[in-house]
């Protein structure tokens, strides 16, 4: 083989890769976090029906889910700035991955609330709970703990296709990759570590979701 | 015996041209005088500088200044469609007598050929709105620019750009015009020759040039030894930028003044 493989510059950009990680958990995190509350939100609008929010997270979810991340990502960046609205490239990001998870776990959580035994609900209100505490801990707790894989890995999905958010300029991961490329056209062994680095980070999430289910939704250990 | 042979014969021929070529263009000026015609090579893929119309008619910068040549010259001038790889032969063969095909000075070209001044500009530069003022580097502290990530431009810019500058780099030319348009960034770093296609087709943010990043304008190619003809060419040329039809040519193709240094 001609190629000769040359990892030595790697350490060069140390700090860039540290950079466009921080960058892309950053991205990830906001994303997660803000999503899966909008998640909830329009969950128990779409179920109860509550006006006018139902409504309008159907319209919201249906057209996040039928359209492309980064068609999204162009109108937010390049299209709102024609209608006054300019974001610079983080908040136009974090604004889109907020919007494509919320649309996603909108229905995933939907899904998880409407598998809710109606007898668990009577037994509940035959216990003389209040409707908040049969939401909380008869309804909702429940749910989650059903969908939180499938949230999970919608979260590790996002994360992933936080990766074109490089075609606005925002310095994440792929966009450091890019650039690196573009300076020393190492392909190879730029996108090879840059896999690496996706497939930890990807890992991690995995483990920091099943933490943070562990902790704050089952407080007992997942199946 | 094969190989012996080849070897040969490129000798024997590299000694034919050798003795040949000087003669093929002996005082070329002197010849177009006689013959009233001027055969001048110019391009036909290259828009603005040259491309082929609707009506299969060369037209742009060079071939309007290459009429312009024949004008000064008094000869008829008959166009030769060349493209980048095929226009230094074209003129070491004899083909043409001229070579107005936006071309660069370089090393390499000028071992085999002669060079007239500059009579197009042709560079990477910061172009930006008018309100906004930037004539050097330094004057990029606290601005955005954007560029297309791994350009001539982008490694020139990131050489010579204030740490407080910021750079947004986008994947392709496209991006990075729109982020201009849009206004996300405010100003843009791009070849003039780009930034005159997007101000005839948008009219959204006009790109005026701020200053010169990277300079290549474009010189007249001549056959080695034309001394005359080149003194000739260099007179049409000063003349051109002093009455202003070599800016009307560069309003009408480029939509931007000549610049003063070229």
């Amino acid at each position: 083989m001609a190629y000769q493989f040359d990892f030595a510059f790697i350490p060069d950009y140390a700090g860039m890769f540290a950079h466009g990680l921080a960058y892309t958990v950053g991205l990830t995190v906001a994303g997660g976090a803000i999503g899966i509350g909008i998640g909830i939100g329009g969950a128990i609008s779409r179920l109860w029906n509550l006006r006018p929010f139902g409504n309008l997270y159907r319209y919201y979810v249906e057209l996040f889910r039928n359209t492309p991340f980064l068609v999204q990502l162009f109108l937010i960046f390049f299209g709102l700035p024609s209608l006054g609205i300019k974001l610079v490239e983080w908040q136009a990001a974090i604004l889109a991955m907020v919007l494509n998870l919320g649309a996603y776990s909108t229905e995933i959580i939907r899904a998880g609330l409407q598998a809710t035994p109606p007898g668990q609900i009577e037994a509940a209100e035959s216990l003389a709970l209040t409707r908040w505490q049969t939401f909380l801990y008869v309804m909702l707790r429940p749910a989650l703990r059903k969908v939180w894989p499938a949230l999970s890995s919608q979260v590790v999905i996002t994360m992933l296709g936080s990766s074109v958010c490089s075609q606005i300029s925002a310095e994440e991961l792929t966009f450091v990759a890019n650039f690196i490329q573009s300076r020393n056209f190492r392909a190879f062994e730029t996108y090879f570590f840059t896999t690496a680095m996706y497939f930890g980070l990807a890992l991690l999430i995995r483990q920091a979701m099943r933490l943070i289910g562990r902790h704050l939704i089952v407080r007992r250990p997942l199946s | 015996m094969l190989n012996r042979f080849l070897r040969s014969l490129t000798l024997v021929s590299t000694v034919v041209l050798a003795t040949l070529a000087p003669s093929a263009h002996a005082d070329v000026l002197a010849n177009v005088t006689k013959s009233g015609t001027i055969k001048i090579a110019v391009p036909q893929d290259f828009p603005p500088f040259g491309s082929v119309g609707a009506d299969m008619k060369p037209s742009g910068y060079d071939i309007d200044f290459a009429n312009l040549i024949g004008k000064e010259l008094g000869a008829k001038v008959e166009l030769v469609p060349v493209s980048s790889a095929n226009r230094v032969p074209f003129l070491t063969t004899g083909k043409v007598d001229l070579v107005v095909s936006s071309m660069g000075k370089n090393a390499e070209r000028e071992k085999v050929i002669d060079f007239s001044a500059a009579y197009a500009p042709f560079f990477n530069g910061i172009f930006g709105p008018d309100e906004i003022k930037a004539s050097k580097a330094d004057e990029l502290a606290g601005r955005t620019i954007s560029v297309t990530r791994g350009s001539v431009e982008d490694l020139e810019l990131s050489k010579i750009a204030p740490p407080s500058a910021v750079i947004k780099r986008f994947e392709d030319n496209n991006a990075t015009i729109t982020a201009y348009l849009s206004g996300q960034t405010q100003l843009i770093a791009t070849g003039n020759v780009v930034a005159a296609a997007v101000n005839e087709r948008s009219k959204l943010r006009r790109l005026s040039t701020k200053f010169l990043i990277k300079d290549s304008p474009c010189f007249v190619g001549l056959a080695k030894g034309e001394a005359a003809l080149q003194a000739k060419v260099n007179e049409i040329i000063a003349k051109a930028k002093k009455s202003g039809a070599l800016n009307e040519i560069s309003q009408r193709w480029l939509h931007a003044t000549l610049p003063a240094g070229l």
